[in-house]
């Protein structure tokens, strides 16, 4: 995947060089800096399938990412959304990672999020609302899973909606609880435009994913989640 | 605020229904319930910091842009803390029961036992914040409820005398008849001349803002701007920080309970530096108060039903708010009963 990259920028591919995907891996596990800082015009896909060992196969990936690249550099449309987002919640990171192992939990604090169906021990199926009614799905794969700490999970090949990212847990220092980081990309699929990908996963994705983090806390710590609705009002 | 909003912060009342959840009440109960919403579960309320809840405000989206982070509901009040309904009503609903509504101790009055909701713990915790010393002088600007009860936590907490400012003589009159406060009446004399006179030329060791301002479109309404009221320093809003600045000795602590919401013009904050000055502030922390509160009250160490000059039935809220407003009648602080 490195060679892609390569071709098309030669800088870029000897930084590739100097990081090996272990270093990276560490960095994206134990960091503390901003992660899509540290990735520049990386693909988080790309580092997470890489650092997912090879063992998955993701050949297409990064190739499209390369034509996506060439294709980006000549328009300058922006490629991809993403968002990085942490939240401290007081609770051990083995609960709070429990909770969201089990996917079919998500929709409780993701909003855009309609259900989602756990196949098997990798597999998912998801189901999220778009605009005018109607819904988009995918199937996505945990690509890396440590205990504990964290879950990394890409669509499958074909996606309606190319997404990857992750979720880390890991602990505040003193009794401050556990720090939750959500790491995301879409990309925007062919002939779809970057206002359309908006619409489906908020405006202001970066406020969506605060929004979800903000709801799971409350989900967490005091088991609801708080809400204004249906209540009284004046005449 | 909002066309149809329903306001009121201060309340106690009869637990009607609870929910699936709610393990330390049950109907009929009598309860205080604090102005603040506090999911009683996040380190914030762990650690007793109530108003500054993280999971209690479903709109704290709104607030992070303004305020870095956001802060806990409140009822009847402003959106960016939740636009929860207030309790101007024959019912309300209260969030995270358990940790909001406390029971009354058998032989308090609601008259007693309402201020203990919200004026009563902020005038406390602004005392509390001074972090107050043997010997400490305390001045104290603004003398309705709010201010009434700082002067009477500050000599709770210790004080060697309390300084009370305002310009409306029922209010001072309170302050000297019911706390034992000495007053300036700042239309008649210089406040800070006045204070340093007062004070052996040191200056108070510590200053507690209770006016403040109400944030405009929240209304008059608040239990906080009847403090604004006392004073009319709603034109004039950061005077009273400026002064407190001036005034306080070196090295000496602001307190800062009345409500300041946005942006304030020109602080002397050369002062402050130079003199080494302690600001603290905030929404009151009103579950780490109460339960002290209604214990003193029941063992008649305070009746804080002194500050109310008026009951009205709810239907004429109306002519209350106009009654406080124009402060017909010497109106201090009014019951309204449903």
């Amino acid at each position: 995947m490195e060679t892609e990259a390569g071709k098309i920028n030669q800088s870029q591919a000897e930084t590739d060089e100097t990081i090996s995907d272990k270093e990276r891996w560490a960095s994206i596990v134990g960091g503390s800096a901003m992660v899509l800082m540290g990735l520049q015009q990386r693909s988080l896909r790309g580092i997470l399938t890489a650092i997912a060992g090879g063992g998955l196969a993701y050949h297409g990936a990064t190739a499209d990412k390369s034509l996506q690249d060439k294709v980006v550099d000549a328009t300058g449309i922006n490629k991809a959304i993403r968002v990085e987002k942490t939240v401290t919640i007081d609770k051990s990171a083995e609960e709070l990672y429990n909770y969201w192992h089990n996917f079919e939990n998500l929709p409780n604090f993701m909003k855009h999020v309609k259900s989602v169906q756990v196949l098997d021990m990798r597999r998912s199926h998801w189901v999220a609302n778009a605009p005018l009614g109607q819904t988009i799905e995918w199937d996505a794969d945990i690509i890396n899973d440590q205990p504990n700490q964290l879950i990394a999970w890409a669509s499958e090949e074909g996606a309606q909606v190319d997404n990857s990212g992750f979720v880390r847990f890991s602990p505040a220092p003193s009794d401050r609880g556990t720090e939750v980081k959500v790491v995301m990309e879409y990309n925007v699929p062919g002939g779809m435009v970057t206002a359309a990908i908006a619409k489906l996963f908020g405006e202001e994705p970066e406020q969506q994913i605060g929004d979800e983090l903000r709801r799971f806390k409350q989900l967490m710590e005091t088991g609801e989640i708080a809400t204004t609705e249906g209540q009284s009002r004046g005449q | 605020m909002m066309p149809g909003d329903i306001i009121g912060h201060e309340f106690v009342g009869e637990i009607v229904e609870t929910g699936r959840e709610v393990k330390t009440l049950k109907k009929g109960d009598r309860v205080v319930v604090s102005s603040m919403i506090s999911c009683g579960q996040c380190r914030y309320c762990k650690h007793q910091e109530w108003s500054l809840c993280d999971n209690s405000n479903p709109k704290g989206a709104l607030q992070e842009p303004l305020f870095g982070f956001s802060t806990s509901g409140i009822y009847g009040y402003s959106h960016l803390f939740g636009g929860y309904a207030g309790a101007q009503a024959e019912y309300v609903r209260i969030p995270y029961a358990d940790y909001g509504a406390i029971k009354i101790p058998e032989g308090l009055t609601d008259e007693q036992a309402l201020p203990i909701s919200d004026a009563f713990p902020t005038g406390l915790m602004g005392a509390d914040l001074c972090n107050i010393k043997r010997g400490d002088i305390v001045a104290v600007w603004g003398c309705g409820p709010v201010g009434q009860f700082t002067i009477r936590s500050a000599y709770m907490l210790g004080a060697e005398r309390v300084i009370a400012i305002d310009r409306v003589p029922e209010r001072l009159k309170m302050a000297r008849e019911q706390s034992g406060a000495d007053t300036i009446n700042y239309e008649e004399v210089g406040a800070g001349e006045a204070l340093k006179e007062m004070t052996g030329g040191r200056g108070p060791d510590a200053c507690i803002d209770a006016v403040g301002l109400e944030a405009h479109g929240m209304g008059f309404m608040g239990a906080y701007d009847e403090v604004k009221q006392a004073v009319k320093l709603s034109i004039d809003r950061p005077y009273v920080i400026r002064q407190m600045i001036l005034a306080c000795r070196k090295g000496g602590t602001l307190s800062i309970m009345g409500v300041y919401a946005g942006f304030l013009d020109k602080m002397p904050m050369g002062a402050a530096f130079s003199k080494g000055l302690t600001l603290k502030m905030g929404q009151m922390f009103g579950q780490k108060y109460i339960p002290m509160l209604l214990d003193r009250a029941v063992k008649g160490e305070i009746d804080p039903s002194y500050v109310f000059t008026h009951q009205m039935p709810l239907d004429q809220a109306k002519q209350a708010y106009e009654t406080f407003k124009h402060k017909k009648d010497n109106c201090i602080k009014v019951v309204l009963k449903p």
